[in-house]
């Protein structure tokens, strides 16, 4: 690693106070995002991707949440010790975020013009005429009609694609260097979802933003992810480029996944069945020692259910968590 | 918002004659006479009663006698008390402003109560402040207002000897000193039914303010990076207002009832003390007629609160 | 959705895996949780327990007249002090107490049969007598309650004496009065309730069967509905109990020599001054019955309220 990263995480462990013990929903994670680039986290639900994300902007609520160990740091200053207005002054104005219900992520009582220009006149000290205005700005850069007259609407007066837009716009609207998208287009229809995803590319084209990407689709990750990290279990288990990533995979569970998205370019005679991943992911409240996914995996071996396998560097930019990545090509 | 508005007042109309058809059918059902009490007065020969009987239409048939008893309800044509013979609006006139004030101020307070306990609880569930408070909520809903009437006349009048347990309409003072005794003798009968309406408040807002602090928009706003109080000021408490109406609206008739034992209690002369003796003194033109009017005034507060929620909720008025 | 709150998506395997139990225990388990509900389920059982248990043991009579003792307060003779006819006050509280509680418990079940059957027509039938039906709930919640209750009593009240008595009278009148104000809440809960099981897999099923409706209702739908109205009907026992108070405070309810903790109240309250302790004993019983019925109420919603636990 030569040029320092936008973002750094490293090591980091959020666990959750429940009634039944703590769950380590996030047990030793790093992950490393770069100006410019888009990065995809990909993995089941209940993996820790959700938390990672919202962890970096602290917005997980604590308790019964809790930062146990590791750092995330954002243009050399680390977040993890910062203080309450510390974090608010990065929010939205050098990290946006975009969370995944679209239809309940704006507060309905207020114009969706209000809401922009709350965040802007917040953090850039504009006047409400000024910031009305921008926040106009920021509605027809991403493609929303009649965006002058449409600031004055309530959420409840746009669709679940258009407020999507318009929680995009939030995120945007004070110019930050990141944007992390939480599952962006989960809730949305298909073809909507990929409007979306489009704006999302044109966005960080035109602005240069980097986007950390949540999801648990891959057909997202295809289409979007400069580069992509997978998550098992609270832990990251690959980490590639995307044009590796989807030609070798080298974990198994990487590799199950690809296999899971169904192919169109098949012909129905060559009678590939879409494969599932067996069995459940581990309870994090006492997770198995080894690596988490051998329960699941089809080559474990005694070895797996001992020894955590360490992330190692198997060809440039092309780590993976597994004691038999060399042997288990697909 | 017009459209709202006139829509609203369309449903509040129906509601008002189906508790004028509620109270003329207990009226009518009921055995004996309502002119009992000039049957019983020796000054007033049976012929005449018959004739007043005939001119007030008390042998019609039952639909047309609520007809004409609704449009003299409606005029204001509530007839003369039994017992003083003044007419019963003067009578209801004099008394309403006296119970609006008290009920008014009490009501305030209640808010004063409620918003920062209820707002402050929700914030921080399960401390100490919150189940004290909530236990103190309970118990404030759970003790009549006629028993902590006594209690508080108890302990402030006859133990501490601080302020009149007895409220007195025509106070013999002026100016400030008006003012002085006015508060002195109000401070009871407001902080009795205030007290009272804030314990239920209070769980209210808890509860509405618990229910929004966990929704997605509330996140948004902390992405943001706003202020903890801005977010908890302008997008969780001003979302909770939307049921805390709803739920105070529904309260306004045991408000009324409230400040009915109020009165009784510390002899306050309001509406609500005057049913009470009008009751105990078989005058049931007064009766009916405050009945009447305190349906229409819980009416009315149930439309105030209708046009609160649309004000509150663009959902709603923008339709 | 598993992405917003993260700490009970995860937990919930191993939430599954403790030990299954049935509905009633859990229900209990939960309960007990409750500490307030627990302590106050106590002390309400006390209190009924007193009431019936009571004039058994002290058996002093109620309206044994004694001037020589007039307005005296708590002593050994008599614990809880008498009033300005030299009266034994824990004998008329415990007497009393009987009807403050028959009154409580009869105009819960006034309430909540009415509310039932109310509910159940306007679930089962739907359409324009369901919307007719929820005006008029809306409608009696919109009702000046105290005043309209004043009005009936007043217009009512000696006719009903002359046929069944005095205190039979007041008795039913204030029962079906009071419950006939009180069933709204749960007319609401059994319609909701029908409304949202009319269309699942169960119900439709015995429909296919061939259920007959009143059968289905009173099988399958009712009792899925019970929590939700066994917590209303405990908070209505309350609000019945204060109600009855309120009317006897008035000077409307019980006659004197029906000593209610309300109407001892109103005959003490213009004492206040030299015999204190006369207020205060029957309205602390007031209280301590409405208070630990409150709790005991949020006790069950606890328990037995599917919506708030799910």
């Amino acid at each position: 690693m030569s040029a320092p990263r936008l973002l750094e995480i490293a090591g980091l462990k959020v666990h959750f106070k429940t009634d039944d013990g703590w769950v380590r929903a996030v047990d030793g994670v790093d992950i490393g995002v770069d100006a410019g680039e888009t990065l995809c986290v990909v993995g089941e639900s209940g993996c820790g991707k959700t938390v990672t994300a919202k962890t970096i902007l602290k917005l997980i609520d604590m308790p019964p949440g809790r930062i146990v160990a590791g750092s995330i740091t954002w243009q050399g200053r680390d977040l993890v010790p910062m203080t309450g207005a510390q974090m608010r002054a990065i929010r939205t104005k050098q990290i946006g975020f975009i969370f995944q219900e679209p239809m309940t992520s704006l507060n309905p009582v207020y114009t969706v013009g209000e809401q922009i220009a709350e965040a802007v006149r917040m953090h850039e000290g504009l006047s409400r005429r000024a910031a009305m205005d921008r926040a106009a700005e920021m509605l027809s850069l991403v493609h929303i009609p009649n965006a002058a007259r449409r600031v004055h609407d309530y959420p409840h007066q746009f669709s679940g694609g258009m407020r999507q837009r318009v929680m995009i716009a939030m995120a945007l609207s004070c110019n930050p260097k990141l944007i992390i998208a939480d599952e962006p287009t989960t809730a949305l229809d298909v073809t909507i979802q990929a409007q979306i995803l489009d704006l999302m590319n044109e966005m960080k084209e035109k602005l240069g933003t980097a986007i950390l990407l949540i999801t648990h689709a891959m057909g997202v990750v295809a289409e979007t992810a400069q580069r992509v990290v997978v998550m098992y279990a609270g832990k990251v288990v690959e980490e590639a480029p995307v044009g590796p990533l989807f030609a070798t995979p080298r974990h198994p569970y990487t590799q199950g996944l690809i296999r899971s998205i169904p192919r169109l370019d098949l012909a129905a005679t060559e009678h590939k069945r879409l494969e599932a991943i067996p069995g459940t992911v581990p309870s994090l409240l006492d997770p198995p020692p080894g690596c988490r996914f051998a329960a699941r995996c089809r080559f474990a071996q005694a070895e797996c259910r001992s020894a955590e396998p360490p992330l190692r560097e198997l060809a440039t930019g092309h780590k993976v968590a597994c004691h038999f990545a060399e042997s288990i090509a697909a | 918002m017009t459209q709202y508005l006139i829509r609203r007042l369309l449903i509040a109309i129906p509601s008002l004659l189906g508790i004028s058809v509620i109270l003329f059918t207990v009226l009518a059902l009921a055995p004996g006479d309502p002119f009992e009490e000039l049957a019983t007065n020796p000054a007033i020969p049976p012929e005449v009663r018959q004739q007043l009987r005939a001119s007030l239409g008390m042998d019609d048939p039952i639909h047309i006698r609520y007809f004409s008893w609704l449009a003299a309800m409606l005029r204001g044509e509530w007839g003369y008390s039994f017992v003083s013979r003044i007419p019963v609006d003067d009578l209801i006139l004099q008394r309403l402003p006296t119970t609006i004030a008290v009920i008014g101020a009490s009501q305030v307070l209640a808010l004063c109560i409620a918003l920062p306990v209820g707002v402050y609880s929700a914030t921080r569930p399960y401390s100490i402040f919150d189940q004290i408070a909530n236990t103190l909520a309970f118990i404030g809903f759970s003790l009549p207002t006629f028993f902590t009437g006594l209690l508080f006349i108890l302990f402030f009048s006859i133990y501490l000897d601080w302020l009149p347990f007895v409220y007195n309409a025509n106070i013999n003072a002026t100016g400030w000193k008006w003012w002085w005794e006015q508060i002195r003798q109000s401070i009871m009968p407001v902080a009795v039914l205030g007290l009272f309406q804030g314990a239920a408040w209070t769980r209210y807002v808890r509860s509405a303010v618990l229910d929004v602090i966990r929704l997605d928009h509330v996140t948004t706003a902390r992405a943001k990076g706003l202020p903890e109080s801005r977010i908890t000021m302008r997008h969780v408490v001003r979302n909770a207002m939307i049921p805390v109406v709803t739920l105070v609206a529904l309260q306004m008739p045991a408000v009324f009832g409230g400040a009915i034992v109020t009165e009784q209690i510390f002899r306050v002369p309001g509406i609500g003390s005057l049913l009470i003796s009008a009751i105990l003194a078989n005058d049931t033109p007064v009766i009916m007629a405050v009945t009447f009017v305190l349906s229409a005034l819980v009416i009315f507060f149930n439309l105030v609160a209708d046009i609160l929620y649309g004000w509150l909720d663009p959902r709603i008025s923008y339709r | 959705m598993a992405g917003s709150i993260p700490a009970s998506a995860t937990a919930s395997p191993a939430a599954a895996s403790r030990p299954r139990v049935g509905p009633w225990k859990e229900a209990w388990r939960r309960f007990r949780k409750h500490r307030l509900a627990v302590v106050s389920a106590v002390v309400l059982a006390m209190l009924v327990l007193a009431v019936l248990i009571g004039p058994l043991v002290w058996r002093v009579p109620i309206d044994e007249i004694d001037f020589t003792a007039r307005l005296a307060g708590p002593s050994w003779e008599h614990p809880l002090g008498t009033d300005d006819l030299g009266q034994d006050l824990l004998a008329r509280m415990l007497y009393g107490g009987r009807i403050s509680l028959a009154v409580g418990v009869t105009a819960m079940f006034v309430a909540v049969g009415l509310g039932v059957l109310i509910g159940s027509i306007a679930g089962m039938a739907g359409g324009k007598l369901d919307a007719a039906l929820m005006w008029v709930t809306d409608l009696f919640l919109s009702l000046p309650q105290l005043p309209v209750l004043l009005l009936i009593i007043y217009l009512f009240r000696d006719s009903l004496k002359d046929v069944v008595g005095p205190e039979m009278g007041v008795f039913i009148l204030i029962v079906t009065v009071i419950g006939l104000f009180n069933w709204m809440p749960v007319a609401r809960l059994v319609r909701a309730q029908f409304f949202s099981l009319r269309e699942k897999e169960f119900v439709e099923a015995a429909r296919a069967l061939g259920a007959s409706r009143i059968r289905l209702v009173v099988r399958h739908i009712l009792p899925n509905a019970l929590g939700p109205v066994i917590v209303a009907a405990t908070i209505d026992v309350a609000a019945a109990i204060i109600a009855e108070s309120t009317l006897s405070f008035l000077g409307l309810g019980f006659p004197p020599d029906i000593p209610t903790w309300g109407r001892l109240l109103f005959d003490a309250k213009d004492n206040l001054d030299f015999a204190p302790h006369w207020a205060l004993f029957p309205g602390l019983a007031i209280f301590l019955a409405v208070v630990t019925i409150n709790f005991v109420g949020d006790g069950l919603r606890d328990a037995l309220d599917p919506r708030r636990v799910q």
